[in-house]
């Protein structure tokens, strides 16, 4: 039995959930069913879209809203919290070194070719010091729950992890529809995210900046899944959303083009990839970045967050040594656990992958989304068989993790409540300190027994308490 | 704000006009259909020439039937021009832009869209066209009321406004000169019910065969007609109406910015012209070239707006 954040094997609430439990006992299904569609309802309305790729008809969906909260309480809070400042601390320590000293290769505990081999890493970047020496500033650490007090890091999305918009949507949906339990809970509060995230980019902008630091949310354009979210966070900042066709070198600062002439910005939050932030120093076919905006970069006239080369901190194969990369930058035994990770490119554990693959979890090395993965327990024999090609033919392109028994929390259907297994993905921003928001998506597979929470696939949201205790 | 912003929003409500005005052309086409014993797809054509498209159906279509002149205004993606293509190119608009929309003003483009697309997705019968156009005219009317009720005005509204009106500028010309030569005096069945026909369906086509009675207190007259679509500062869908909004909208931008473009002088001269002419002169000097450089002169304005306000990329 997978490990319920509800209720006990005897069926009672565990503490965090008993104000909740309390209530639901009092609701009708029926009405909390209407409920649920009220609130399916504001998200179409509002147009909190994502897009998925590849599919021409649906190119616009919803991504399915459960009402039933997740609740963690204080003081499991503050043990994960502490985790994950740990390890983000020690991600900008490693992206600082890596583009330095190397020390850590020097020192034998990661393969050289890992790194310089790896595509994620910047040769651009080598001896690049952002300013305040911060590389990744917003952080998206997925964490998996096994039991009472077992939490895994499952990745670290240090480039641009996504889905904060719906960590606020759903809290704002959850406060409209059910004021009352909010009375009943005390939740600490997500929305001043957006305020934090302004503060916290202003605060690291180059140091030759003067008065105010002008922020701008970088967006591929309005065809891109996150696009939503792209203008949500910039009209919650009060910031413009620019395109790559917006801006331009010029006197050596990046300018937006206004209907009153180019003005300078300070710092850009971009969600463009690397590759193509700057034609002229990466693909030389992209539209969606800026030319030059490198050598802006490399003389310090503006701040990049997240910084350009971060993605080889959260690479998969990298990801292995993340204990490791903890352990020598902050001197201390890692708070959170790593999920053990099998690396396909070594051979005996190719064949030990391609026993077990029923067991297994087996990962492209710089996928996401849930594409291109395999979940060995729920994929039929032919699956398994065209995957196990796949793998031989390029077995350092795959990781391998045992399929961990995720925890559950129920969701709403039909005949009341049913567990699904869910992971959670707090935000971190990292400026002169290290702020975690106390919450964060919740991502729940809505199908019974499935492991796989991405929307992409299927998956739905929650609403995320971290109560006050 | 920046330049693809202030495009975003001039575009997006050209196309929201746009689209209500494709709906009200079809409207007026149906409504001929029905008054008319013969000839009807001589009127469709007339319909698909008011809305600019006539040459673009005959690349996509062997003849004119009213099936398939309203199929092609209502749900032809490949014409920008119809219903569905200019209600997703303002949702698109809006969407790129969604930060300078207010939430009211934002829902109501996306709502728009999100039913319009349901509907329009299969052809639509004969019998469900009259309520699909109230809906199309209702849903525009709703975004209309969501962005004057809860819109700043600053210069986000201006540039919004400045997309109306010209495109409205544009349509009203546009229909006025298909229909040019049922207006001129020299036409041998002047007043018999024929030419009635025709003339409302050009009322009807800006819904305004209403409003001239009120105005005019007589049948329709030519003349008449001209003169209210033209240069009856009253009439919301006029040429001089639509020009007196654009200065007006130019002026808050240039007291704003503290800058005078040449847009200005172009909307200005437009303006002053309409003011001092009368319907007569109009005619004497022959209205389908009074059109024709009106047109030009409206497309000018729309280009040195967008060239004054950074719209686009050098």
């Amino acid at each position: 039995m997978p490990f319920d954040e509800m209720l006990t094997a005897e069926n009672l609430p565990r503490a965090p959930y008993q104000g909740y439990f309390n209530w639901h006992a009092e609701q009708k299904t029926s009405d909390l069913i209407k409920k649920s569609r009220d609130a399916e309802n504001i998200f179409r309305k509002t147009g909190i879209t994502f897009a998925v790729y590849g599919k021409e008809d649906a190119s616009e969906r919803l991504i399915p809203f459960d009402i039933v909260p997740r609740i963690i309480s204080g003081r499991e809070w503050r043990r994960l919290a502490q985790g994950i400042e740990q390890r983000v601390v020690a991600l900008n320590a490693f992206l600082d070194d890596i583009y330095h000293k190397q020390e850590i290769i020097k020192a034998g505990r990661i393969p050289r070719a890992l790194i310089e081999k790896n595509a994620a890493f910047l040769p651009q970047m080598i001896g690049m010091r952002p300013p305040g020496g911060v590389y990744t500033h917003i952080i998206g650490t997925d964490i998996v729950r096994t039991g009472e007090d077992q939490f895994y890091v499952l990745e670290d999305n240090a480039r641009t992890p996504s889905g904060v918009s719906y960590m606020l949507e759903n809290r704002e949906t959850m406060m409209q529809m059910f004021p009352e339990l909010f009375h009943l809970n005390k939740v600490r509060p997500v929305e001043n995210y957006p305020k934090l995230l302004r503060q916290s980019l202003g605060a690291l902008a180059p140091p030759g900046c003067q008065g105010k630091p002008r922020v701008a949310v970088l967006t591929p354009g309005i065809f891109n899944s996150a696009f939503y979210e792209h203008a949500y966070l910039a009209d919650q900042m009060g910031v413009e959303l620019v395109e790559g066709s917006d801006l331009q070198v010029i006197n050596g600062k990046v300018a937006m083009r206004t209907t009153r002439g180019y003005e300078p910005i300070d710092v850009l939050y971009r969600r463009v990839d690397d590759d193509f932030l700057d034609p002229l120093s990466f693909r030389p076919d992209s539209t969606l970045g800026v030319p030059g905006i490198m050598d802006v970069y490399r003389t310090g006239n503006i701040t990049i967050a997240n910084a350009p080369g971060t993605g080889i901190a959260d690479d998969k194969a990298i990801y292995s040594y993340m204990p490791e990369i903890v352990r020598f930058y902050t001197g201390s035994k890692p708070m959170l656990q790593n999920v053990p990770t099998h690396r396909c490119s070594e051979p005996e554990t190719l064949a030990y992958v391609l026993d077990n693959l029923a067991e297994l979890v087996v990962k492209e090395v710089h996928g996401s989304g849930g594409y291109g993965m395999l979940v060995g327990p729920a994929a039929s024999k032919r699956e398994r068989a065209e995957f196990a090609a796949k793998l031989k033919s390029r077995p350092g392109n795959y990781i391998a993790q045992p399929t961990l028994s995720l925890s559950t929390v129920p969701i709403l259907v039909k005949k009341g409540i049913a567990p699904r297994h869910v992971d959670l993905r707090p935000f971190v921003l990292v400026s002169d300190k290290v702020q975690i928001i106390p919450g964060g998506l919740t991502r729940v597979a809505l199908k019974e027994g499935s492991l796989v929470v991405n929307s992409s696939q299927g998956g739905g949201t929650k609403d995320t308490w971290v109560l006050e205790d | 704000m920046l330049g693809r912003t202030a495009n975003g929003l001039f575009w997006m409500f050209r196309y929201i006009e746009r689209a209500e005005n494709t709906a009200r052309l079809i409207d007026a086409g149906l409504r001929m259909s029905l008054t008319r014993m013969h000839g009807e797809d001589d009127d469709w054509e007339s319909v698909l020439r008011s809305a600019g498209v006539f040459d673009l159906y005959l690349q996509r279509r062997d003849e004119v039937t009213s099936g398939e002149a309203i199929e092609f205004l209502l749900r032809d993606s490949s014409n920008t021009s119809s219903v569905v293509s200019a209600i997703e190119a303002a949702r698109n608009n809006g969407r790129m832009v969604r930060t300078a929309l207010t939430r009211e003003a934002w829902e109501a483009v996306n709502e728009c869209f999100l039913d319009l697309k349901g509907q329009l997705n299969r052809r639509v019968s004969g019998a469900d066209l009259p309520a699909l156009i109230d809906t199309i005219k209702q849903r525009t009317a709703v975004i209309r009321g969501a962005f004057h009720g809860t819109m700043l005005r600053n210069e986000l509204f201006n540039f919004s406004r400045l997309g109306t009106f010209v495109e409205r500028a544009d349509n009203t010309s546009r229909i006025l000169d298909v229909k040019y030569y049922v207006l001129l005096p020299a036409v041998s069945y002047v007043g018999s019910s024929l030419d009635n026909v025709q003339w409302e369906s050009i009322l009807r086509s800006v819904s305004a065969h209403r409003s001239y009675t009120w105005v005019y207190d007589d049948d329709f007259k030519p003349m008449h007609i001209a003169d209210f679509l033209i240069l009856n500062g009253r009439m919301p869908r006029s040429l001089a109406f639509c020009y007196d909004k654009i200065n007006s909208n130019l002026s808050y931008l240039e007291r704003e910015y503290a800058t005078r473009h040449a847009a200005h002088d172009t909307a200005a001269a437009t303006l002053g012209m309409l003011r001092e002419r009368e319907i007569q002169q109009i005619m004497d000097l022959g209205l389908h070239q009074f059109l024709q450089d009106f047109i030009a002169q409206n497309n000018q304005v729309a280009a040195e707006i967008a060239q004054a306000y950074r719209f686009y990329r050098d």
